[in-house]
């Protein structure tokens, strides 16, 4: 494992350095993006043509998270010229992109390319300058860089950078160079709009479900309802009978219908009469899991992560003392576009189009799949019609490529939105003991956490190493790794699952954090904020109980243990003065504060209560994010992840029966709507701090700020999610 | 033989006529503007208009759409230049964008019957659109964007 990840690392600092690809030696293949232009490569992300476009190769893929925008942004920036210029187009599968794995996910896209992507773009107007310079014969001194073009004000002799361009990939390249500090960003900072706002606003942005290509089917596959199962039977007639119905056949997943459009596909499906055998042993039930969790909590002592001090001691000299059960509930990503993939078998090279975080792993996945190498597979990224961890996991396309090894033609397999939440990589349901104490002066003395979680991890440690090494060793990396996928996750434990639980910021003498790993048995992987998404609840939660016990405000029982965290008060006082906390109006607010992604947000949730029905009626958001590279573009993100994370907290949840998911579509699946969705306010703390992610941080605080707001409005505190009312308060 | 104006321009297509019109339109027609979202009516992904009605294109059958005149966001207006596509650029309203055209098709046929809506028209005409990524609140702001835009020009 180490060996890999600095592998990794090594490959991913030379294309951070830049020193990889120059000139024409690009291992990337620009052409069909420029048309008959010639390209002039000065990495693997920048490309000038001679007829003057920008074309900018994004190897972070555009989910809604604005990568394309804030891309533009930063190499513009240093280019010197303006973003709605620069054409963003998604990178293909490049071994040039590898740091360790062609992925997106995290909130890293802004934060790890803000210094890289103003380097390439500096890098790149150096080389057109000294191009300059060479063809007039004037020193380099003499020559600016402004709005797309090279000007020597005292000839008054001016270049666009596309005449330059050939001559300038051909210029060494600056070992270093010169970024501008924030005094002097014209672009960084800025509010314009989006660069992906047109095309998807006129109906016109493909998506991987929109991709169309002569022949083409379109697969679905009938599955067995538990992982796992096996085909026993089917019978194609009546679906082959069907017109437009082109084939029917086994694969390993189940039974693919393969049609000339899709409501031919599925009406095929639905005359297999196709028998399955079950898998054997426990089946996953919610209700079980449930008592399960409660046992390990009363039970288990758990793995300690952090022990500060002496819990116990405290606990037991504390005054008040709190001990409580916090639950959490599975969730679907739900992306609004269901899973699909489209592969394409050449002569000697397949092209597969698909929105996916990690176009690496679906390289690797593909390759391996259909027996080719990595560089015989064209991996064309399309639009997310969203991710949010969802399109990370490459089981689509590993189901598509065995499809298309049948079919040996065309296809694109689709996903009802059915099998999308029937097929899902799942947020895990978790269960949180927590003990805590207060002193007689209302200062807390102990906190012990003890969560029950699963590992995250499973499921991606038996793919990733095929996409990390280099191609010749993949059989015995992914060997390794499927060991690895088995004793791995025991020995990490919840990595993944105990984020935020282990590094909560409260100054508190005492403090105890430990995890027991359970495995559910099903399916579940990163969900918009992954560990974070259920810890946030239940830190931000605990804490403004202990507030409440000890009989404070719990916006400054907070502040007075966040002394040490500056980033922390700073979004403290700010939503403290936006959402008007504390004044005598506000009776139905509440607060929460959290850390994640290396962003700190404090979200202030005001609520109203009819009956049993929790209305969020307005949210107000402070976010420390360093940098905001676009401004309105943050704002949008938080936005996202409140609603998100909201769904969740109020709406929605997926449970377990017999193995199997119980709910099924958006009917029993229900999202916040329109006239549903609070008012949000985000206000963003200035900073030129490096950035910090966006894309995540909006979602774990937003369940306790609701379920705080909740208890000061009724005195009921919620410890499970999603939050509901006794009714019988009503 | 199905026959219909499809954006204006008629079409006629050969099909089994309870193909629902989303099907026909994105895999039979190659307008892939409009989306699969649920297939249910839950969503609103699949809007388009059916004689300028907003119907969910997932449960129509394209039998209902013969001697009809149906209209996509290809269609909405013939530059990609209707206020609502103006005001959604301007507010960048999309995040993934894969729910707007179905949102923008139902905020026209709102605007088409209520030149200034409220909060509570906006609500009423628009629950039966999901955004995934929530986009609610710049969604309900480009209406009123939009709504104001028209009136401008219209006055103008
Ligand atoms: S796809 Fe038609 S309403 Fe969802
Ligand atoms: S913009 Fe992604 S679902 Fe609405």
């Amino acid at each position: 494992m180490t060996a890999l990840t600095r592998r990794g690392f090594l490959q991913g600092t030379a294309v951070a350095a830049g020193g990889l690809v120059v000139g024409c030696a690009s291992p990337l293949p620009p052409a069909p993006l420029a048309g008959k232009a010639q390209v002039s490569s000065f990495d693997a992300w920048l490309h000038i043509t001679n007829d003057d476009r920008i074309l900018l190769y994004a190897d972070k893929v555009e989910m809604g998270q604005g990568t394309f925008t804030v891309f533009a942004t930063l190499v513009a920036e240093e280019l010197e010229v303006d973003p709605q210029r620069i054409e963003v187009r998604h990178a293909p599968a490049n071994d040039a992109f590898k740091q360790p794995i062609q992925s997106t996910g995290g909130s890293a896209s802004a934060a790890g390319r803000f210094i890289p992507l103003r380097e390439s773009g500096a890098r790149a107007r150096e080389m057109l300058l000294a191009a300059a310079a060479e063809r007039w014969d004037v020193d380099v001194e003499a020559l600016r860089a402004e709005d797309g073009a090279v000007l020597h004000d005292a000839t008054r002799r001016r270049a666009r950078y596309g005449e330059l361009a050939e001559d300038a990939a051909r210029q060494k390249v600056p070992r270093e160079v010169a970024l501008k500090s924030p005094e002097e960003f014209r672009w960084i900072g800025g509010e314009f709009p989006r660069v992906d706002a047109a095309v998807k606003a006129r109906g016109q942005a493909t998506y991987g479900i929109d991709a169309r290509v002569p022949g083409l089917l379109t697969a679905v596959v009938v599955r067995p309802p538990l992982r796992g199962g096996r085909v026993i039977s089917f019978d194609a007639t009546a679906a082959t009978a069907l017109p437009g119905v082109e084939a029917v056949f086994e694969v390993p997943t189940g039974v693919a219908v393969l049609a000339t459009n899709y409501w031919r596909a599925r009406k095929g499906a639905a005359l297999l009469a196709a028998k399955f055998e079950l898998p054997e042993g426990r089946r996953y039930d919610s209700a079980a899991m449930r008592a399960e969790h409660e046992r390990l909590l009363r039970e288990e002592d758990g793995n300690e992560l952090r022990h500060d001090g002496d819990v116990g001691e405290a606990l037991e000299l504390a005054p008040v003392t709190l001990d409580v059960e916090y639950h959490t509930t599975h969730q679907a990503h739900a992306t609004m576009e269901p899973m699909n993939c489209t592969v394409v078998p050449g002569e000697d090279h397949v092209d597969v189009y698909i929105g996916t975080q990690t176009p690496g792993i679906v390289q690797d996945v593909v390759a391996d799949i259909l027996g080719l190498s990595r560089s015989q597979v064209a991996v064309h990224t399309e639009f997310l019609g969203g991710g949010f961890g969802r399109r990370f996991f490459p089981d689509v396309p590993a189901e598509a490529a065995e499809v298309a090894k049948r079919a040996g033609a065309p296809i694109k397999l689709v996903y009802s939105r059915e099998d999308d939440i029937a097929n899902d990589f799942y947020r895990p349901a978790t269960a949180h003991r927590l003990r805590g104490a207060v002193d007689a002066d209302g200062h807390p003395t102990a906190w012990h956490h003890h969560l029950v979680a699963p590992s995250l991890i499973k499921y991606m440690v038996s793919r990733m190493g095929g996409a990390m090494g280099p191609e010749w060793l993949r059989g015995t990396l992914n060997a390794l790794a499927g060991a690895a996928g088995s004793v791995l996750p025991g020995m990490l434990g919840p990595v993944l699952s105990h984020e935020g639980a282990q590094d909560q910021p409260y100054a508190i003498e005492n403090v105890r954090v430990a995890s027991t790993l359970w495995d559910p048995d099903i399916h579940v992987g990163i969900w918009r904020s992954v560990g974070h998404s259920n810890n946030g609840f239940v830190v931000e939660s605990f804490i403004d109980e202990l507030a409440h016990a000890a009989g404070a405000d719990p916006a400054s029982f907070r502040r007075g243990l966040l002394a040490e965290h500056p980033r922390h008060l700073a979004v403290l006082d700010l939503v403290v003065e936006k959402s008007g906390w504390g004044t005598s109006r506000k009776q139905n607010q509440g607060i929460a504060i959290y850390e994640s992604f290396g962003t700190v947000m404090a979200e202030v949730a005001e609520v109203s209560v009819r009956g049993d029905e929790i209305r969020v009626e307005k949210v107000t958001c402070a976010v420390h994010c360093g940098t905001a590279v676009n401004p309105n573009l943050v704002r949008a993100q938080i936005e996202s992840g409140v609603i998100y994370g909201l769904t969740a907290a109020i709406k929605s949840q997926i449970t377990f029966r017999d193995g199997m998911p119980v709910e099924s579509n958006f009917h029993d699946y229900p999202m916040l709507r329109m006239n549903e969705a609070p008012q949000i306010e985000v206000h963003i703390v200035p900073s030129n701090d490096p950035p910090t992610g966006v894309g995540e941080p909006g979602t774990p605080p937003i369940a306790a700020a609701v379920a705080n707001a909740v208890f000061a409005t009724t005195g009921q505190r919620l410890r499970e999610l999603p939050l509901r009312l006794a009714t019988t308060d009503a | 033989m199905i026959e219909f104006t499809l954006n204006g321009e008629p079409r006629a297509i050969e099909i089994e006529p309870e193909t629902p019109l989303l099907w026909a339109i994105r895999d039979e027609l190659g307008l892939t503007g409009t989306k699969f979202g649920c297939g249910i009516g839950q969503c609103g992904a699949c809007t388009i208009h059916l004689d300028g009605e907003p119907v969910r294109g997932c449960l129509t059958p394209v039998s209902a759409a013969a001697g009809r005149a149906v209209t996509t966001i290809e269609g909405l207006d013939p530059d990609g230049e209707h206020p609502l596509q103006r005001a959604w650029i301007e507010l960048s309203v999309p995040q993934c964008g894969y729910c707007q055209s179905g949102q923008i098709m139902s905020a026209a046929a709102l605007l088409s019957g209520n030149a200034a809506p409220s909060d509570a028209d906006i609500d009423d005409a628009m629950n039966g659109n999901i955004c995934r990524c929530g986009s609610y609140g710049r969604i309900r702001a480009a209406i009123h964007r939009a709504a104001a835009l028209r009136e401008e020009e219209g006055s103008a």
